[in-house]
């Protein structure tokens, strides 16, 4: 029962790899309470953010992720 | 026709702007964009790589809505978009931009369009080697100020 995170540009060299999971079901408190130093203060950080299935949350806090889904957490792009 | 690849591999420019080219008889003109990696040089070194960095999810599904959005606002026959993902060295090709249009104007700002927002606004992340030392890029204020000549 996980839900699979994937970090996307400097957000994978924070977390000292590509993906990782976390316990199913994951909400916002419970996201920023796993993840802690450097890369939790970037995800608390309004430039973050998050899609869940390909689909970006305008909100994230309002993050409902269950065993299987995929929650990218994305810094702001740098372009093509 | 509307086509919008993600490319892992280095590309020459030509042989994806003639077939395109080809795929659209009567056309007034072909106005096409390759941008490559520039070998600059700062105080931290010159560039030796530079890697970019998608997400499967959202990149290429973005690209193709920005594809439609250029066919919708100009008056197009139709569009190429190619962009490279993956380590890259200074030179090769990293993004290739072609419309084409029964006149000329329509061919020009559409590449200039879609490129504003590839620049400023796809999925890509990317990071630059100097001195043997990668280094994440930050978005430029300039990249967001070309986005905003296309909503006044």
């Amino acid at each position: 029962m996980a839900v699979k995170l994937v970090f996307l540009g400097r957000l994978a060299d924070l977390a000292g790899a590509p993906e990782s999971e976390l316990p199913a079901p994951l909400n916002w408190p419970a996201l920023v309470e796993a993840l802690s130093g450097d890369l939790g203060e970037w995800i608390a950080g309004d430039k973050v953010k998050l899609a869940v299935n390909g689909t970006v949350l305008a909100d994230k806090s309002t993050l409902r992720a269950g065993d299987g889904d995929e929650v990218a957490l994305l810094p702001p792009v740098s372009g093509g | 026709m509307k086509d919008v690849r993600l490319l892992t591999e280095p590309f020459n420019p030509g042989p994806l702007v003639g077939p395109f080219t080809n795929a659209h008889p009567g056309l007034g003109g072909v106005c096409t964009f390759v941008g490559e990696v520039r070998g600059d040089a700062n105080d931290l070194g010159a560039v030796e790589a530079l890697e970019l960095m998608h997400y499967e999810p959202l990149t290429l599904a973005g690209m193709d809505r920005l594809a439609d959005e250029t066919l919708a606002r100009f008056d197009l026959m139709g569009i190429l978009i190619a962009h490279r993902v993956g380590e890259m060295r200074p030179g090769e090709p990293i993004v290739l931009v072609s419309a084409a249009a029964r006149h000329r104007r329509d061919a020009i700002q559409a590449v200039d369009f879609a490129m504003d927002h590839l620049k400023s606004d796809a999925w890509f992340w990317k990071r630059e080697r100097r001195d043997g030392k990668w280094r994440w890029i930050d978005p430029r204020p300039q990249d967001r100020a070309d986005l905003e000549r296309w909503t006044s």
